[in-house]
């Protein structure tokens, strides 16, 4: 059973001295002075670095991009940084904070909890030691993918949207209080895919009288709008009461968009992101893995395949869904769920707080549904997603990892097939 | 070619559709540039989809998009860095006056002169590079290659803007010459000496990237601290993409290197011969190189006394390297100083006024640069057990322009006759055997994860992306 989660871990921000070639733009992007050097060496502030990211993209080595998880009171000084010749290995993992999905607030599974924290982090980096997402999930969409636009609105130049609807798709009296929101962009274009996201730019400032960032949500509706023809998307946000660690917190951007109001005008940039994009081939197979508001792309990505289905135009595959939430009626579109066709999508829910039964969570299910599942992984026309809290990346790999090898699979082989062609997908926050 | 949507088609954020003369004018050059591209751009190439970076906005977020375009469809734009509010020049007799948002009649001449002659290194590059991507040594290499071409198209789009939108008739006029003169060409060559070089093999662009931009780098670091606000902005943005050209250039170098010391642990040995026949090159021949690309690019500093960058200075136009940072008066009236002569067929030191030796001041802030990274070569060496050392050489080695020009000095800093210059100038520079032999390993390695036998793969991808990606799809 989990204790509280390690307070202490912390992701530390690291320059690899090897590959970094002293071009400055990294300190010179960085907002807020994190990045110092000096003859040797370019380093950043542990104490400063608030992991915002605007460092990365811009470097042009990937030197940048390095990640250590280490307790918070040891985190490597500047002072030491600056001496390396290469960057130290990897903590041993005692060292890292381990937090499964069944933590004590695994209804929290929310992309809540990002929401508060900086922008760029919901993409999957930074990457932890040990268990490396990089290391399975795709970074190309698969072949049959539509193109995305990304990027057209930035942080410098957002576009606004006028909210259309606001209501909340958990039960009144749970805990969670999760809203479905829908944004209308009127004449401006907004283009987006099942599996983008978008940002939000919550009005106001922050503590230190600078403006809010943008926070980063999955688009939870398909790709011709939430109601078919419209320019519309919808989102699914967890008000945020709490923090990672389980401290009461009022989330800026969460609370700002779950009390919107019809009419309102928000602040938005995006598109964002260009793989974890759906297949549209005929007789493609989605397997969609996720947790609380992870389930928003999983929601835009079924509404545009019973689209297609109802249209009569397509024949698409085979849908198998694992989702998790603490209980039934804490579950984000548990009702509209359950009415889809069994032979249209293959629904299994995982609760882990449901009054008089065992626990069980997404892993469990899958190893249950282990042969189906098996049998999906064979095809190369099948594509797998995973969305929810990061902690759940390790084990639903784990978990992919030994199904294939009950079904005779050579995970060796399929692992790296599956990430090379754009057939495993993993957005955790 | 009207109706084209130029807001749209060139990514900008300048307000160039609130601007209708420039707009046009603009929409004039732009056929112009594209059949400059076509003619003078990578050769046989323009159909290929190369896994490109483009800027779409300043932002971090906006200035690193990724993804395949075809190079004749590369979204060239027009960045500047976002206005600062209130901001002063910090140099030379204007010091804490407002900065210029035009230009100021009497420095007319000197802005577009120090404009056209950045801008004329841009497509100039491309021109020296344009046989390369025939004998790219992987896709990752050609792909790098390829994104330093269209960077450098944008950088002339960059300049070609400041000509069009502050200079009037004069400058697109100017406009137009940046697409006539040519790379090596004895009747219209262009403007600075290294430009007008070959650029023949792998391991001469990889040291072009790594010196030359480098200079690059410099003359606009110090262009980004103009009292000209528009000039400061533009190449503060250029400075970003620059970065990626080194990198490009150290890396390259670096897994020459780490080729080359696998190749002699592997056969236990350090003879050149044995080391060619294996197919790697020796690092005496690397150092040679070196020697070349080195010694023609401090010359693109100009001359060691000039009263042009004197006047530069002084007038606001042209700061030096990080003149922010520098804690003296920024006026440098009384300062002094030292630069290189001859004095007794031996090298001496003397003292001049500084104002008057500021190409060199930015000469000896890129030497101090270029030797940290030959440094992180050496740690390749190093870590392979390999007693070799590359180094610099002497600053007064093998110079066209200045008061060093045509000496006969070592790479070690001793003068010595033309007759002894003559007989061991192929110890010191790349001979044309050095230059067969090194072009006798240059071919096209076309699969994906595939790299010629003379250098390394790299460490890391671009972008995050496998080391064995698709960068470049031929099609």
């Amino acid at each position: 059973m989990d204790t509280a989660p390690d307070t202490t871990a912390l992701r530390q921000h690291l320059i690899d001295p090897e590959i970094c070639i002293r071009c400055n733009t990294c300190e010179s992007t960085c907002p807020i002075g994190a990045i110092t050097h000096d003859d040797r060496n370019y380093v950043v502030r542990a104490d400063v670095c608030d992991l915002c990211m605007a460092c990365v993209p811009p470097c042009p080595t990937g030197a940048i991009d390095n990640w250590r998880t280490v307790p918070r009171h040891a985190a490597y000084p500047v002072e030491e940084q600056l001496l390396w010749d290469e960057l130290p290995p990897e903590q041993p993992p005692e060292a890292m904070a381990t937090r499964g999905p069944d933590g004590p607030d695994a209804a929290a599974d929310t992309r809540a909890i990002t929401d508060e924290s900086a922008f760029g982090t919901t993409t999957g980096r930074p990457a932890v030691a040990r268990f490396n997402v990089a290391d399975h999930a795709s970074t190309v969409p698969p072949w049959s993918a539509a193109h995305p636009y990304v990027n057209l609105y930035g942080p410098g130049n957002p576009t606004l949207a006028t909210v259309a609807g606001n209501v909340r798709v958990t039960d009144a009296g749970t805990e969670s209080d999760t809203h479905h929101v829908v944004l209308d962009f009127g004449t401006l274009p907004f283009p987006v895919l099942e599996g983008q996201s978008i940002g939000i730019v919550p009005p106001g400032q922050d503590a230190l009288g600078r403006p809010h960032h943008a926070r980063q949500y999955s688009v939870a509706s398909p790709r011709n709008g939430e109601r078919p023809g419209y320019n519309n998307v919808s989102l699914t946000v967890k008000r945020v009461t709490i923090d990672h660690d389980g401290r009461p917190v009022r989330g800026v951007c969460s609370n700002y968009v779950c009390d919107l109001r019809v009419g309102d005008v928000v602040q938005v940039i995006g598109p964002f992101g260009a793989s974890f994009l759906m297949p549209n081939h005929p007789r493609s197979n989605l397997v969609m893995i996720c947790t609380g508001t992870g389930a928003a792309p999983m929601r835009a990505m079924t509404e545009w395949r019973r689209r297609l289905r109802t249209s009569g135009k397509f024949e698409g595959g085979q849908l198998m869904l694992f989702f998790g939430a603490r209980t039934e009626r804490e579950l984000p579109y548990f009702g509209p769920l359950m009415k889809l066709p069994k032979d249209f999508i293959d629904v299994n829910l995982a609760l882990s707080r449901e009054s008089g039964q065992p626990r069980r969570y997404v892993q469990d299910l899958m190893r249950e549904r282990a042969s189906d599942l098996a049998r999906l992984l064979a095809s190369p026309d099948t594509f797998v997603y995973v969305c929810g809290l990061k902690s759940m990346e390790e084990g639903v790999v784990d978990t992919l990892r030994d199904v294939a090898g009950q079904g005779g699979l050579d995970w060796a082989t399929l692992g790296p097939a599956l990430r090379r062609e754009g057939r495993l997908h993993i957005e955790t926050y | 070619m009207t109706g084209i949507n130029y807001s749209e088609r060139i990514p900008n954020n300048v307000d160039l559709s609130g601007d209708r003369a420039l707009q046009r004018a603009l929409e004039q050059w732009q056929p112009n540039f594209l059949g400059w591209w076509r003619e003078m751009g990578p050769d046989g190439s323009q159909d290929f989809d190369v896994y490109l970076r483009t800027a779409v906005s300043v932002e971090p977020q906006g200035w690193a998009h990724f993804d395949y375009v075809k190079m004749p469809d590369y979204r060239w734009g027009i960045f500047l860095n976002p206005r600062e509010e209130g901001r002063r020049i910090h140099f030379g007799e204007h010091l804490g006056e407002e900065a210029w948002q035009d230009v100021p009649g009497e420095h007319r001449a000197n802005l577009r002169r120090i404009i056209v002659t950045q801008g004329d290194t841009e497509p100039a590059s491309v021109e020296q590079q344009r046989h390369l991507g025939l004998t790219a040594p992987s896709l990752y290499d050609l792909r790098n290659l390829f994104q330093v071409n269209v960077e450098e198209g944008r950088h002339l789009w960059a300049m070609v803007y400041l000509l069009h939108r502050y200079f009037g008739r004069d400058g697109r006029e100017e406009a137009e010459a940046l697409l006539e003169r040519r790379s090596g060409d004895v009747d219209n060559p262009r403007i600075l000496g290294a430009f007008n070089e070959r650029t023949p093999d792998w391991l001469s662009f990889f040291m072009f990237t790594y010196f030359t931009d480098r200079d690059g780098k410099f003359q606009l670091s110090a262009l980004a601290e103009s009292g000209f606000d528009p000039l400061a902005r533009t190449t503060k943005f250029m400075l970003t993409e620059e970065a990626h050209h080194m990198f490009v250039g150290e890396s390259g170098v670096s897994r020459v290197l780490q080729r080359t010391c696998e190749v002699m642990n592997q056969l236990g040995t350090d003879d050149p011969a044995r080391i060619r026949a294996a197919g790697a090159i020796d690092l005496p021949t690397v150092q040679r190189y070196l020697n070349f690309h080195y010694s023609v690019t401090i010359d693109l500093f100009g001359a060691d006394q000039s009263s042009n960058a004197a006047t530069f200075y002084s007038s606001g136009l042209k700061g030096r390297f990080e003149e922010g940072k520098r804690t003296d008066d920024h006026r440098l009236a009384g300062d002094t100083y030292r630069v290189l002569e001859i004095r007794d067929g031996r090298l001496a030191e003397k003292e001049v006024p500084m104002l008057n030796a500021l190409n060199e001041v930015l000469r000896d802030d890129f030497i101090r640069d270029s030797v940290g990274g030959v440094q992180r070569w050496n740690r390749v060496m190093d870590k392979a057990g390999i007693p070799f050392r590359l180094s610099v050489p002497h600053k007064a080695f093998n110079r066209q322009i200045g008061t060093l020009a045509n000496l006969h000095v070592t790479p070690e800093g001793e003068a010595v006759s033309e007759a002894q210059w003559e007989a061991r100038r192929h110890e010191w520079l790349a001979s044309p055997e050095d230059r067969a032999f090194v072009a006798s390993l240059m071919g096209r390695v076309a699969e994906p994860g595939r790299f010629a036998g003379w250098i390394a793969p790299p460490a890391v991808g671009i972008n995050r992306q496998p080391v064995d990606f698709e960068y470049v799809r031929f099609n």
